[in-house]
Parts: structure tokens; C-alpha cells; sequence
């Protein structure tokens, strides 16, 4: 495959089957593999389509300064767009991320600062938009809120998703700033009545939720509920266990927002094979396993994996 | 009939710290209607005239009750209730 340069290169990712964790030729899991974007990550999508929306309203103009909460991925999109288009890129990002998030972002030349731990991307969010209010030349796409990143998902991961399974049934997705989610699930359930859109939500320990006030929530600005069919919460163990049972069963190196949406996935499949229905069942895989290996997630037992992962951000 | 419902840190105080209780209904309305009886206010941090407070997640099972039918969802002996406040998920 030929492209003029690595921003045409993104989409068009794989999709494979996961023969060995189905639960019969009736029922299938699919993985959508999004590690194979230009940054490794689902985000380049997003990255991309924001950035061009900014140029194209006149937000973003040669030299800006770009500003985003992120827990890495997001970052480390944007800080390769930010580089081929001639943006400066500084991202606030928790402090419990792993090692390997902090040292692309340096390598792709963003700034970084830190947010606290306890509150987890919440805290981000807030210290990015009390920064932004200080510097209003600075711009912030703010992936939460921007229209422009549920429609990379409608434009580019929706239709690749049907033209490769035209008989899917569920689609399930990490839920984070519900992007994926909003795009991919708005476009297949206007193509595909019936189907079911099935949020996989990590589950934290307690550092993150903390002292939360419940009356201080954050919902992202792009989530609409009535799109999705289902919403999983999944725990830090479960997604640990799944993303080392998808390594160990079918050879796949993903990230443990991938362990999250399997744990959903596999849910949803032993319903369907108990109930005689026939399922596709795709799972977005966000990103590869390389950016967590300094967790200790893949190595040891899974109790030491679930020792050393404690208090980390993982998703 | 036994329900475990989870509660978040910022709820425990008015659990006496426990972070996790037993309680019964028929529905999650009931549910929390039966815990409201011994833990007193806890209710009322949860729901409103409206019903589940707009920034507070329960999960059945871990599944989000708003896509259970909210209150009205039904809950069985042996069921878990976790609650939690509403966070901004991973993201990258």
C-alpha cells in the first residue's frame, strides 16, 4: 500500500476475528485493530480531524499554540499533527500515566504539564481550562467537547466498521471522552437498525474518585446517552485479565482499554450463544500493549500485574 | 434477600464508613427506599424528583441502570449495586 505521506495513511485499520475467544461459528468476535494508525493509537483519527476543523474556521493559524487535557493518546496524536503542521502542542495530562506516554510526548517535542493524580482526567480537564481562560491565544480543541471528534468516527471508523461487517450486530468501544462511541454508534444504528452500540467504561480504583462531590461530575459535552444500547463498567482486574487473556489466546499485544472492551464483548457473546442468537461482535481495539509494558501489566502473574497496575491511570 | 450495594468514599459517611451494604426491594427504587431507612440522607444524595441524580452512576451488575430501566430496573437476591460519581473516562 502506497501513500503520500504518513497523515494519508490514517483509517482504513484491520479488522480481525478472534477465533480462539469466540463461543461458536454463530457468535463472533472482531477486533478493529486501531494500533495501526500513524501514532498507534485511535486517536490519530481524532487528532486530524480536529486540527483541520481549526484550521478551516481560522482557529488554528501557523506557529498557534495548541492546549489539550489528555491521558496521553490524545497528546501524543496531536503532538505528531502539531509537528507536520507547524503547531507548538502542551498537554496536561494526570501524573499517574505510564512512563512511555510521558517520553513520546517529549520525544514528539510537546510540553507537558501535570495535573494531580487523585481526580484523575477530571483534574486535567480543569487545570487545561483554567489555563486556557489565562491564555486566551492558546488554543484549546478540547476532545471532550468538539464536534469534530465523534465525526472523525462517523466519517472514517463507522463506514470502514460496515463495509468490512455488513452483518455486525454489537459494536463496543472504551468509554472516555465517548467520541468513538457517539460517531461510530450514531452512523451504524442509522445504517443498521437494531444494532446494539455497548459502552465499556474503566472502573478506577479509589484514588481517582476520591473525595469526587457528586455534585461536581463530569459528563463530556459529546455524550448523548440515547446512542448507546448498553453501558458496561469494568474493573481494572477484569480489564487486566482480558488483555492478557487476549494476548495469550490470540497472539494480540493491546492496550487495557482493549482488555475492558473484550470483558463487555465476551458478555455479550455468551448471552447471544445462550440464547441461540447469531452475533458479529466488533471491539475497537484503542491501541498496542507497547506504551503499557512498563506497568508490569503483561509480565508475572496476574495478581502481581494487579499489584503493580493499582493507582495508575491504565486507560 | 440480600443486595450488595457499593458505596463511593464520599458517600461512607452516612454508611458509618462502611463501604459496602445489604439491602432488598424488588426494583433499585425500592432498593434505595429500603436503605434510606437505615442510612439516613443516603437517598437523597443519589436521586431527585427526576430520578438519578444527573452526575451519579449506578451500575447493576456493572451495567448502568440508566439503560435498565433506572429505578424501576429490577434487582434479585445475590445482585451487586455499585455506585459511583461521574468521572471523565480514560480518554487519551
Amino acid at each position: 500500500m502506497r501513500y503520500d505521506s504518513l497523515l494519508d495513511s490514517l483509517g482504513g485499520t484491520p479488522l480481525v476475528g478472534l477465533p480462539r475467544l469466540s463461543p461458536g461459528p454463530e457468535v463472533r468476535l472482531w477486533a478493529k485493530l486501531e494500533d495501526r494508525n500513524p501514532t498507534g493509537s485511535v486517536k490519530d483519527r481524532i487528532a486530524a480531524y480536529m486540527v483541520a476543523a481549526a484550521e478551516k474556521d481560522g482557529r488554528l493559524v501557523p506557529g498557534a499554540t495548541i492546549l489539550e487535557p489528555t491521558s496521553g493518546n490524545t497528546g501524543i496524536s496531536l503532538a505528531m499533527v502539531a509537528k507536520l503542521r507547524g503547531y507548538q502542542l502542551i498537554c496536561v495530562m494526570p501524573e499517574n500515566t505510564s512512563a512511555e506516554r510521558r517520553e513520546l510526548l517529549e520525544a514528539y517535542g510537546a510540553t507537558i504539564v501535570f495535573s494531580a493524580a487523585a481526580g484523575g482526567s477530571n483534574e486535567a480537564v480543569r487545570v487545561a481550562k483554567e489555563m486556557a481562560a489565562e491564555h486566551p491565544d492558546w488554543v484549546m480543541l478540547y476532545q471532550y467537547g468538539n464536534e469534530a471528534n465523534a465525526r472523525a468516527h462517523y466519517e472514517t471508523t463507522g463506514p470502514e466498521l460496515l463495509a468490512d461487517l455488513p452483518e455486525i450486530t454489537h459494536f463496543v468501544a472504551g468509554l472516555g471522552t465517548t467520541g468513538t462511541l457517539m460517531g461510530t454508534g450514531r452512523y451504524l444504528r442509522e445504517r443498521r437498525p437494531g444494532v446494539q452500540i455497548v459502552a465499556a467504561e474503566p472502573r478506577y480504583g479509589e484514588l481517582v474518585y476520591g473525595l469526587r462531590n457528586l455534585s461536581e461530575g463530569f459528563i463530556p459535552e459529546l455524550y448523548d446517552e440515547s446512542v448507546l444500547t448498553s453501558r458496561f463498567s469494568v474493573s481494572s482486574a477484569d480489564a487486566l485479565r482480558r488483555t492478557r487473556e487476549l494476548l495469550h489466546t490470540e497472539g494480540l499485544l493491546a492496550g487495557i482499554s482493549s482488555g475492558c472492551v473484550l470483558h463487555a464483548g465476551l458478555q455479550l457473546a455468551a448471552k447471544a450463544q445462550a440464547a441461540g442468537e447469531r452475533a458479529d461482535i466488533a471491539l475497537l481495539i484503542a491501541d498496542g500493549g507497547w506504551k503499557y509494558l512498563s506497568t508490569g501489566a503483561y509480565s508475572g502473574t496476574l495478581a502481581e500485574a494487579e499489584a503493580r497496575l493499582e493507582g495508575q491511570l491504565w486507560a | 434477600m440480600a443486595i450488595e450495594v457499593r458505596i463511593p468514599t464520599i458517600l461512607r459517611s452516612y454508611t458509618g464508613g462502611q463501604k459496602s451494604v445489604e439491602g432488598s426491594g424488588a426494583t433499585l427504587g425500592e432498593l434505595l427506599a429500603d436503605l434510606d431507612g437505615r442510612y439516613d440522607g443516603l437517598r437523597e444524595r443519589l436521586v431527585d424528583d427526576a430520578g438519578l441524580r444527573r452526575f451519579v452512576n449506578v451500575y447493576l451488575n456493572d451495567e448502568d441502570v440508566r439503560f435498565l430501566g433506572g429505578l424501576a430496573a429490577p434487582v434479585s437476591d445475590g445482585d451487586t449495586v455499585t455506585v459511583l460519581p461521574a468521572v471523565a473516562g480514560g480518554a487519551g
